[in-house]
């Protein structure tokens, strides 16, 4: 008898908990420590500035460390989904991890918001949501330049890795069908400390326009080097991967005149009012430097803030066919990101279907030229 | 590809083999000497590059205080050891004064320093300052409580080492790049070859460097000292020379050698923190060229590697890396071929 008051204690008690912890819960797992910690870190800078309750429901934020580690990842992955029985999941800023990650979250049906462009094969990834730009997206306002420049050759060069093979893809498939042929294609590592050969194989081929496809201060590497060969800085173009004050601080004079495809957050300020994302983007870059410095806005922080703004839209409608922490919810909240149409978010406009998780409709990249040492918006 | 282009390709290849040889040249001192396979090597290029660069803006590097932390743990450890051995007070505060005085003056000048914007040659010579003194600590701190094992467990310790400083100049520098400034912009055409100043810089210091060191080990005593560990450690120790100190000098001069290379390369790429790793590797299957024992075969080797390294990047930019380290394939196969089993020498 006494063992039998206990249990329907406890199964009171617990009842109790449930009814309190009605808010929605978001488990969110980045690195935040491990070598790619510079895009978890300004992740999680962006995620506190999510605001505390949508819909009348109030967030429920738990953020783990998955020292990027795919093992931890899932790790935290499985506890979300049977411990803390999470109605959304967020992560990973870094793509093996996010796409270890988006197998658990299609087993236990619960809808992830992953911070990378992560590719899935074909019938994976039913339950996951990019929220940065594919390569695809951001190489449009790039081919849309070169058809108004009248550029009909192009040259590449390359990380020799999964961005560098990325790019090289994408851009080679809408440059071919715009009638601009592929010359010259060379790799190159991050930590090289010559690009003299690549550089003079792609002068020596003399395309009308060349992109180096790489990150942040890596970028400026081939830059130079092409502009130490006598290559016109006006034709080289680089990736939103380079769109970081980190290249013009590295590159100098040598990146002044060039061309950089970016997302719309980071130059915000500077877009046409008519820009769906400009408002979005001058209040995250607002809300981004007073919490934590002048110029600390990245795009990094941008993808976990625009979070939020998904969240908003989609949270309301889940609401309206279920409570939050049950099964029915989560399959309410793929629904709305299915179905809700255009979201203008601070990196563009999103609109996920049933089939395109990736979500940014075409108009989504802006074109940036480097003068005087600061950005210059030259399309959209 | 005609003439000038190969010249250029040539040129560039040699630039590069020079920094890879003067790491190759340490690399070699180090394991004769010690037997440690020095494999943070590359990690010292790193610092010394980006310690500049932290200069260069005016702030305090990380570096410093890496250095600071080092010398008070290896004082602590000498302290320790002198405590339980029974020296005499006088001898022990002598001891901690000369492990910590260095780098004491090091810090305060450092600090006294970052923040005037000095000239560049004097900000370099800073960097040299506070970089060469990590390399003795690094061994009287990883390598000396092992000085005996087997290459197998120094091998290890080295790995160890490798990682440490890697996330520790993550921790110092941040994941983005640096680019020096040029210790010299002049610009010489040779017909179609264009010479810059900073190329003739890395040549003239490396060919210094290289005539520096044969120098210091036919004419000094501590070169003697050195070259008679690297033949028989016992016997040195016999004729009454300390293998610790040969083990921290050569150290020393592999992280001096490092620090210059970043220095000298700094200019002419971007650094980042984990540059130096491959860096360091190339110089590495330079001095396998040399079996890890002859400064001349890692000297050429280190050309060929620079070479091989520019052609192939012209020809096949995405095999690169592919290219340059499986030549140590048939390198290793040839010199098991010429030496047998027993390739100690």
């Amino acid at each position: 008898m006494k063992h039998l008051m206990k249990t329907w204690l406890a199964v009171a008690i617990a009842t109790l908990a449930a009814h309190a912890q009605a808010d929605v819960t978001i488990g969110v797992s980045i690195p935040l420590t491990g070598p790619t910690s510079a895009l978890g870190i300004p992740s999680k800078n962006g995620i506190s500035l999510w605001p505390s309750s949508i819909g009348g429901e109030k967030l429920n934020v738990i953020v783990l460390d998955d020292a990027t580690d795919p093992t931890v990842g899932v790790k935290n992955t499985r506890r979300f989904v049977t411990e803390d029985k999470v109605d959304i999941i967020v992560g990973s800023s870094a793509t093996p991890i996010a796409i270890a990650m988006s197998d658990v979250a299609a087993e236990a049906q619960t809808v992830q918001l992953t911070l990378s462009p992560i590719v899935l094969p074909e019938g994976k990834g039913a339950w996951s949501f990019r929220l940065p730009q594919s390569t695809a997206v951001m190489a449009i306002p790039i081919v849309e330049h070169w058809k108004k420049t009248g550029v009909k050759t192009f040259g590449f060069v390359g990380y020799s890795d999964a961005y560098g093979e990325a790019w090289l893809k994408d851009i080679t498939a809408q440059a071919t069908a715009a009638g601009i042929k592929s010359v010259a294609v060379e790799r190159f590592a991050r930590a090289d400390t010559s690009i003299t050969g690549q550089a003079l194989k792609l002068v020596g081929a003399n395309p009308d326009a060349i992109l180096v496809a790489a990150s942040g201060s890596g970028a400026a590497m081939p830059h130079k080097g092409l502009v130490e060969r006598g290559y016109p800085k006006g034709r080289i173009y680089q990736t939103h991967g380079a769109a970081t004050l980190d290249l013009i601080r590295v590159g100098g004079k040598d990146v002044e005149g060039s061309f950089v495809s970016s997302g719309p957050a980071l130059v915000a300020p500077k877009l046409p009012d008519s820009n769906p994302s400009k408002a979005i983007g001058v209040r995250f870059i607002e809300q981004y430097e007073k919490a934590f410095g002048p110029k600390s806005a990245n795009q990094f922080g941008a993808h976990a803030y625009d979070a939020a703004i998904v969240l908003e839209k989609i949270i309301p409608m889940a609401l309206k066919k279920a409570r939050p922490g049950t099964k029915e919810f989560r399959a309410a909240l793929k629904d709305a990101l299915e179905t809700a149409g255009r979201i203008p978010v601070s990196q563009g406009v999103l609109n996920y279907t049933a089939a395109d998780h990736f979500g940014f409709t075409p108009d989504t990249g802006v074109l940036l030229k480097v003068t005087n040492g600061d950005w210059e918006v030259v399309a959209r | 590809m005609d003439l000038s282009i190969a010249g250029i390709l040539l040129l560039d290849g040699t630039t590069s083999g020079a920094v890879y040889a003067l790491l190759a040249l340490a690399l070699v001192l180090v394991f004769a000497v010690t037997r440690v396979i020095f494999i943070p090597q590359g990690e010292f290029v790193a610092y010394g590059a980006l310690t500049l660069a932290m200069l260069q803006m005016g702030k305090l590097p990380g570096t410093v205080w890496l250095l600071a932390l080092m010398a008070l743990a290896a004082a602590a450890l000498d302290a320790v050891h002198a405590l339980r051995e029974g020296h005499r007070p006088a001898r022990l505060l002598r001891n901690l004064a000369a492990t910590l005085a260095w780098p004491a003056a090091v810090t305060l000048l450092a600090c006294w320093a970052a923040p005037r914007q000095l000239p560049l040659p004097l900000q370099s010579l800073l960097t040299l300052a506070i970089v060469t003194p990590l390399g003795p600590l690094v061994y009287r701190l990883a390598y000396q409580p092992l000085a005996d094992a087997s290459v197998l467990v120094l091998l290890i310790v080295s790995v160890g080492v490798h990682f440490a400083l890697t996330g520790l100049g993550l921790l110092f520098f941040g994941a983005e790049g640096f680019r020096n400034p040029s210790f010299w912009d002049e610009r010489f055409s040779l017909g179609p070859l264009v010479l810059s100043g900073q190329t003739l810089i890395i040549f003239m210091v490396s060919a210094a460097l290289i005539v520096g060191l044969w120098l210091f080990f036919g004419r000094t005593l501590r070169g003697k000292a050195l070259r008679a560990t690297a033949v028989n450690r016992l016997g040195a120790r016999l004729m009454g020379i300390s293998t610790d100190g040969a083990g921290r000098w050569s150290m020393g001069l592999a992280a001096f050698i490092g620090a210059l290379s970043g220095l000298l390369i700094g200019p002419t790429t971007t650094m980042f923190y984990d540059t130096g790793f491959l860096i360091g590797l190339k110089g590495f299957v330079a001095a396998i060229f040399g079996g890890l024992a002859s400064y001349p075969g890692a000297a050429a080797g280190a050309l060929f590697v620079g070479w091989l390294e520019s052609f192939g990047s012209f020809w096949a930019s995405a095999y690169k890396e592919v290219i340059v380290f499986t030549m140590i394939l048939p390198v290793l196969l040839w010199r098991s071929f010429l030496h047998g089993e027993s390739d100690d020498e």
